[in-house]
């Protein structure tokens, strides 16, 4: 039977009171918001934290709303309410790709989008969706917000940048019109973290222009961009293959300017999985993962490209 | 600490450690045993209750959690007049053999039917795929769920599907 060890329970009823519980309890206190990955690992004493300060109550902290330019994704989001999300899917096909294969229905309806963030495991779906699409990270402390970025945000396995007296309370996305984004992740069975997966977000040269020009969005097809379009911007997010920041830097540099083209997302694969350090564990050989970072790295290229020519209400 | 749980619509208050586990509160404070405890790591979902108005396996949840909410555990699936749909289905459809998993199952497509009262065979695969059944009986129960949702349509509407 696996049951947690002793710990003591405080109910927090904003994210003041939070912050000022978290001030009094100190630094073996922890935030459990789902307790989907707090849980667990109480149980097996990989975590053992003196009490628990349950946030489950700040439903204030649970919203999805596009705000000046933005997508700003309340920290005790669940995970199925952004997969339900239209608006978070409209601007951000990625976040539903990812969503639609962490964990299980059932877990997804009670787990959040923070708690998954915080939790800082090298394997986190999210953390490499986020990391691909560079969003920034709002922290609270009782001396006010500070934001860091996605790609800052992880110190290490299972360690952040969130301090003891600091909750994360907000995840912003910049919308930049005329982009796609898309996930793919490899697992051995449903609910399972993955061997590899990989996130893309890209934007093509004058794609974005033409369409924040004007041009109706349900006129564009499926195929719009022709051979031979450029990359302005790609940004690749990696998880559970050992990336640093959960992102690929150096193939996101080598598709800047490049043509949008098989040949491109090949080059940029290989980049990626030479910048990789993945470990063999029971998922799978190191090698694999590494294979897997290629692969999946381009077949994301391929439909992030696809969506961002296709535009909103294109194809997924 | 002392918690209060509405558990199928009646008060329950206990003095418990903050440790405990919703699942072992329910089975061993309350001794409502039809919630199974299975894997113990949220991949079986033999422990799925109602927290309010969700699904979740309390495996993986602190009674304390519970506090000042609803649960509804198999027990208060049926009423007075009778069985729930969902568990008439399951027994006319042979939707189990050892009925270990049939809790959680009966739990989760009660929550299915209330949010997609037509689902297809796929959308009910997709809603259970968090449970597992070691008989390997899934065909039956997809065949329950089915059955459930177009007999409730016939119940609801007094029409054939």
């Amino acid at each position: 039977m696996q049951v947690p060890a002793y710990v003591e329970y405080e109910k927090a009823t904003s994210v003041q009171h939070a912050l000022t519980l978290l001030a009094r309890f100190g630094p073996e206190a922890r935030i459990l918001a789902g307790g989907h990955s707090l849980i667990p690992m109480m149980k097996l004493r990989l975590a053992q934290p003196e009490t628990l300060i349950d946030i489950n109550a700040l439903t204030d902290l649970r919203y999805i709303k596009a705000t000046g330019g933005e997508l700003r994704i309340g920290a005790m989001t669940r995970h199925a309410d952004l997969l339900s999300s239209a608006l978070a899917g409209q601007h951000f096909a990625i976040l539903h790709d990812a969503e639609r294969v962490i964990a299980d229905p059932i877990v997804r309806l009670w787990g959040t989008v923070g708690g998954s963030l915080c939790q800082a495991d090298p394997s986190e779906d999210l953390s490499a969706a986020f990391a691909a699409l560079k969003a920034t990270m709002v922290i609270a402390s009782l001396d006010g917000t500070r934001t860091v970025s996605a790609r800052q945000f992880h110190v290490g396995p299972f360690e952040t940048v969130v301090e003891p007296g600091e909750i994360l309370t907000e995840i912003r996305i910049a919308i930049e019109p005329g982009g796609g984004s898309a996930y793919e992740k490899v697992g051995r069975r449903v609910g399972d973290w993955p061997v590899g997966a990989a996130g893309a977000a890209v934007w093509l040269d004058g794609a974005g222009d033409l369409r924040a020009g004007g041009s109706k969005a349900g006129d564009s097809k499926a195929g719009d961009s022709k051979a031979g379009d450029s990359i302005r911007e790609a940004r690749i997010g990696l998880t559970a293959v050992g990336a640093e920041h959960f992102s690929a830097a150096a193939a996101e540099e080598f598709l800047r300017g490049a043509p949008a083209s098989e040949e491109s997302y090949a080059r940029a694969g290989q980049i990626a999985a030479e910048h990789c350090n993945p470990v063999s564990d029971q998922r799978g050989p190191a090698e694999y993962k590494r294979h897997l970072a290629c692969e999946l790295t381009v077949r994301a290229l391929r439909r992030a490209v696809a969506r961002a020519a296709a535009g909103p209400g294109g194809v997924t | 600490m002392q918690i209060t749980v509405n558990v199928n619509g009646t008060e329950h208050a206990r003095v418990i450690e903050p440790r405990l586990l919703l699942i072992h509160f329910i089975r061993d404070e309350l001794g409502l045993t039809g919630s199974h405890w299975g894997c113990d790591t949220s991949n079986c979902g033999a422990c799925v209750v109602w927290l309010d108005e969700t699904p979740v396996k309390s495996c993986t949840v602190l009674a304390a959690m519970a506090d000042g909410r609803n649960v509804m555990t198999v027990e208060g699936l049926g009423s007075d007049r009778g069985l729930d749909v969902v568990q008439q289905a399951f027994a006319r459809c042979h939707g189990l053999q050892c009925g270990f998993c049939t809790p959680g199952m009966m739990l989760t497509a009660r929550w299915l039917l209330d949010h997609h009262p037509d689902p297809s065979d796929a959308e009910i695969r997709e809603a259970l795929s968090g449970q597992i059944c070691r008989c390997t009986g899934y065909e039956n129960i997809v065949r329950s769920v089915r059955w459930a949702a177009e007999q409730q349509a016939v119940n609801n509407h007094g029409q054939q599907p």
